[in-house]
């Protein structure tokens, strides 16, 4: 632990100097200051506050905001377990209570002697490799009971991380499918080049002519964005890559940044092109962190070949540059304008809209935001052509769309194919069997039942960013649609009434009916509140919370019906259960002792 | 002069202004809690939302447009509305009888003008300790509902920064700016702005309590509803 009156302020100086002492960078700062110190002790706190003129207060807002960051010692080891519903298919619940008991943890807590502390967090994008966990942020996929056990005998002895063997930190990509992204052989530079060639305007119109729709689950027009951002007056324009896939069962972008990260950046430098941006921000969530040397080598070597920097190839006044902000372990901030705010280092709270980025974004200036998948098929589109790209897939969705399939099948994966593909074919494809429910899009998704699967993957049928999750006739979709649920009300941001009680209303309500205290009211009561969270919820996070309920209890009653063990209210907690302590106390266990319910 | 529709009555507005302006020079009620006139409008506690041609939206932050036809006073905004009061309720410790703002409490004067007879949910129980380290203030935690309007005046006002939120989801919470944690550690003052909005009763003058009477208070005498009459704002 660090010795707060020792402080290596030193090492911090350097920090805040290389983020040019600016409060905006505040976040990075603090990523930075606790990968040094392992927490943020309030040295830093005072520290940051005095070398970048804020208050402490906001400091600590943003530190506590942020589910990676803490305000309090946290352990040489921090371990935190994958929590989707794909991880617990494969025994991460077990896998986390066999730790904890080996390392005389409780989950949550730093163990007395502070070495360690455990913990479950949200979808670290390895759902394909599942369980995973993190341990100080670098992410070890096909955990088994050997290796967790293997995993605390290393904690135990102190091994550095650098001595743990190789293959626990191996990430596969798990390509399955490929079609014309995966598929091309794609040369660095050559999209720069063919824009150069055909010039910014007409490779917007090559854009609109793709009808390109956006990968990050809206599927807003791209031409239409960049347009509008084109247009739009300011001082400076910006462009974003939203890299900070957090969607439960989503980690397509992952493959992309590990595999095809030059065809993404070439697409934002395009993109700058054709709006009047000079800089440009990848968003990288703080799961993957440990692409971020990867990335930061890409970066690297397009400056050598002069695909970013100044004058970008030999175009005079091309200039373009990109900097990688990372997250730190909070959904909401894959919502563009909490994206935003994230950017500029405050707490990620979605902005009232209008004004939408492409007018008031980074900083208030004009700025486009993209999914990680959009900037890769615009550098395919503008090398060859729009034309070509619209005849992929179906009208109203052209192009091809990547899967991140998981779950109860024999190949989970990479899938692209062709909009228009039947949720059937993916089934047959990625090898699943007795399959009871498909959920499309993560939970903030659809739920797909048997009966529904020849509809078609396509903005117009079933959109999707991308998450594709199979879930066979053993699984309890009750306990899916429970998951997502706890997902929903941990990822809150807090900022509205409806959402920030509301997802912990629900998530009680679903617990309630978990521990068998559910009656047909409280379905009722569930109903009501989904509908609450729809209608008066700030941003998507509050009106998709509801989706993986309302969609199960229409498409699974019996899952529900089976919970439902009263038929008249009960409360959530049992009464007499509640006096056990008194009974305990006074040496009582007579009838008299008892409520009326106790036989 | 341009014009919106609320709830069937005309109402003007000048260019710049959002629908609860308007609707507040006008005289007509749009229930809020996160809004203050002086300041900037937040958009959080939801209160306010109405339907703009349609589509809810928050009024506070909604600018007004010419010919928008805009709906309040419905039985199922109020409805909705009346479920967010009951969570704000449930959220924190609310014990309206012992609690010096009784009477003057914008939170409980909302839930009487629409008519909540009941928190309906289960209660949290959050543990929210006090702050009574201040020599003039106290803060009572228990009964924040995270409007920000504390922290909006102390920032945009009083040029100080004593309040932030913190935390995240259901464990958003308020705090000041002091190592220690404590309001006394603040440049806090009783002349501060922020010291004189907070709708509820968190933010309270010490030595001072019940000098108006229980029943004789703002809005034992008149309702919530009636206060925004032209000019209140
Ligand atoms: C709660 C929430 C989370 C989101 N998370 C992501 C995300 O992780 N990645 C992403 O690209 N878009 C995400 N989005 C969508 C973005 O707000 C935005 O629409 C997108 O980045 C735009 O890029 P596109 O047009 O290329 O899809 C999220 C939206 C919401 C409401
Ligand atoms: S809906 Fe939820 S995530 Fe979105 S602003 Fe409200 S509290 Fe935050
Ligand atoms: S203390 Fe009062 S003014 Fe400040 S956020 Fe809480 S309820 Fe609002
Ligand atoms: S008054 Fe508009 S959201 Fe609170």
């Amino acid at each position: 632990m660090p010795d707060t009156a020792v402080l290596d302020i030193a090492y911090l100086d350097a920090i805040v100097e290389r983020h040019g002492r600016d409060a905006n960078n505040l976040l990075q700062i603090l990523v930075e200051a606790q990968e040094r110190y392992g927490y943020l002790p309030p040295a830093v706190v005072d520290a940051l506050a005095a070398r970048l003129a804020i208050p402490r207060v906001k400091i600590e807002g943003v530190a506590e905001f942020y589910s990676f960051l803490h305000l309090q010692p946290h352990g040489t080891y921090r371990v935190l377990f994958s929590d989707n519903i794909t991880d617990h298919m494969l025994g991460s619940g077990a896998l986390m209570k066999q730790l904890c008991h080996e390392l005389w943890v409780e989950p949550g807590k730093l163990s007395e002697d502070g070495l360690v502390s455990v913990n479950a967090t949200s979808c670290t994008g390895m759902c394909d490799q599942a369980p995973a966990m993190l341990v100080n942020g670098l992410p070890i996929a096909n955990l088994s009971a050997p290796r967790v056990e293997n995993i605390a005998e290393l904690i135990r002895k102190r091994v550095p991380l650098a001595d743990w063997p190789a293959e626990y930190f191996r990430i596969e990509n798990h390509i399955r499918r490929k079609d014309v992204l995966l598929n091309s052989a794609f040369q660095p530079g050559s999209a720069l080049a063919a824009l150069l060639a055909r010039g910014g305007a007409q490779t917007l119109d090559e854009i609109k002519l793709s009808r390109l729709r956006g990968r990050g689950g809206a599927g807003f027009s791209t031409a239409a964005k960049w347009e509008a951002c084109r247009a739009a007056a300011g001082e400076q324009h910006y462009v974003v890559c939203n890299a900070d896939e957090g969607e439960p069962g989503t980690f397509k972008d992952r493959v992309l940044l590990t595999s095809y990260a030059e065809m993404m950046i070439e697409g934002m430098t395009l993109c700058a092109h054709i709006i009047g941006a000079r800089q440009g921000f990848i968003y990288l969530r703080g799961e993957y962190r440990y692409l971020l040397d990867h990335l930061q080598q890409v970066l690297q070597r397009c400056r050598e070949q002069n695909l970013l920097g100044q004058d970008i190839l030999g175009s005079a006044g091309f200039d373009f540059d990109i900097t990688i902000h990372l997250g730190a372990g909070a959904y909401i901030c894959g919502e563009e304008s909490a994206l935003i705010e994230s950017l500029e280092g405050k707490r990620g709270t979605p902005r009232n809209r209008p004004p939408f980025p492409v007018t008031h974004g980074y900083l208030n200036q004009p700025t486009v935001v993209n999914n990680v998948e959009t900037f890769a098929a615009a550098s395919l589109i503008a090398l060859n052509g729009g034309a070509w790209y619209a005849d992929i897939g179906t009208p109203a969705s052209s192009g091809t769309k990547l899967l991140s399939v998981s779950g109860d099948c024999e190949s989970p994966g990479i899938y692209e194919y062709p909009f228009g593909v039947t949720v059937e074919q993916v089934l047959a494809d990625c090898g699943a069997s007795h399959t009871q429910a498909v959920q499309i899009s993560g939970a903030a998704g659809k739920c797909i039942a048997p009966a529904e699967f020849g509809r078609r993957i396509a903005f117009e049928d079933i959109p999707t960013a991308g998450a594709f999750m199979v879930f066979d006739q053993r699984r309890d979709m009750f306990e899916v649609a429970r998951n997502f649920v706890h997902f929903f009300a941990h990822e809150s941001c807090g900022f509205c009434t409806p959402c920030r009680v509301g997802t912990s209303l629900l998530k009680n309500m679903m617990d309630k009916l978990a521990h068998g205290h559910g009656s047909p009211y409280d379905l009722t009561e569930i109903e009501q509140l989904d509908q609450l969270l729809l209608s008066m919820s700030h941003c998507g996070l509050g009106h998709s919370a509801c989706n993986p309920v309302l969609d199960t209890i229409a498409k699974f009653r019996p899952a529900y019906d089976r919970r439902l063990a009263h038929r008249e209210y009960v409360p959530a907690f049992n009464l007499d259960r509640a006096l056990t302590q008194a009974r305990q106390m006074t040496g009582r266990n007579d009838a008299g002792a008892h409520l009326g319910e106790y036989e | 002069m341009s014009s919106f529709t609320l709830d069937g009555q005309t109402v003007t507005f000048d260019a710049g202004q959002t629908i609860m302006q308007a609707a507040l020079a006008a005289g007509i009620y749009i229930p809020r809690l996160c809004y203050h006139p002086d300041l900037k409008p937040h958009g959080s506690c939801k209160l306010c939302t109405v339907k703009v041609n349609g589509r809810q939206a928050s009024s506070c932050t909604y600018q007004a447009q010419d010919g928008l036809v805009v709906e309040s006073n419905t039985s199922e905004l109020n409805d909705e509305r009346r479920a967010l009061l009951q969570m704000l309720f449930v959220e924190g410790n609310h014990f309206c009888p012992s609690c010096e703002a009784s009477g003057n409490c914008q939170l409980q004067a909302t839930a009487y003008e629409l008519q909540m007879m009941t928190p309906h949910y289960d209660h949290f129980y959050p543990d929210r300790p006090l702050d009574a380290s201040h020599p003039d203030y106290l803060l009572d935690f228990n009964r924040c509902i995270l409007c920000s309007l504390c922290i909006r005046a102390s920032r945009d006002v009083d040029g100080k920064n004593v309040f932030a939120l913190s935390g995240r989801g259901i464990n958003t919470h308020l705090i000041v700016n002091a190592a220690s944690g404590q309001l006394a550690d603040t440049g806090f003052s009783g002349d501060d702005k922020a010291a004189h909005v907070c709708p509820v009763g968190v933010i309270l003058k010490k030595r001072s309590g019940f000098r108006v009477p229980i029943g004789k208070r703002s809005y034992d005498i008149r309702s919530i509803g009636d206060l925004a009459e032209p000019g209140e704002s």
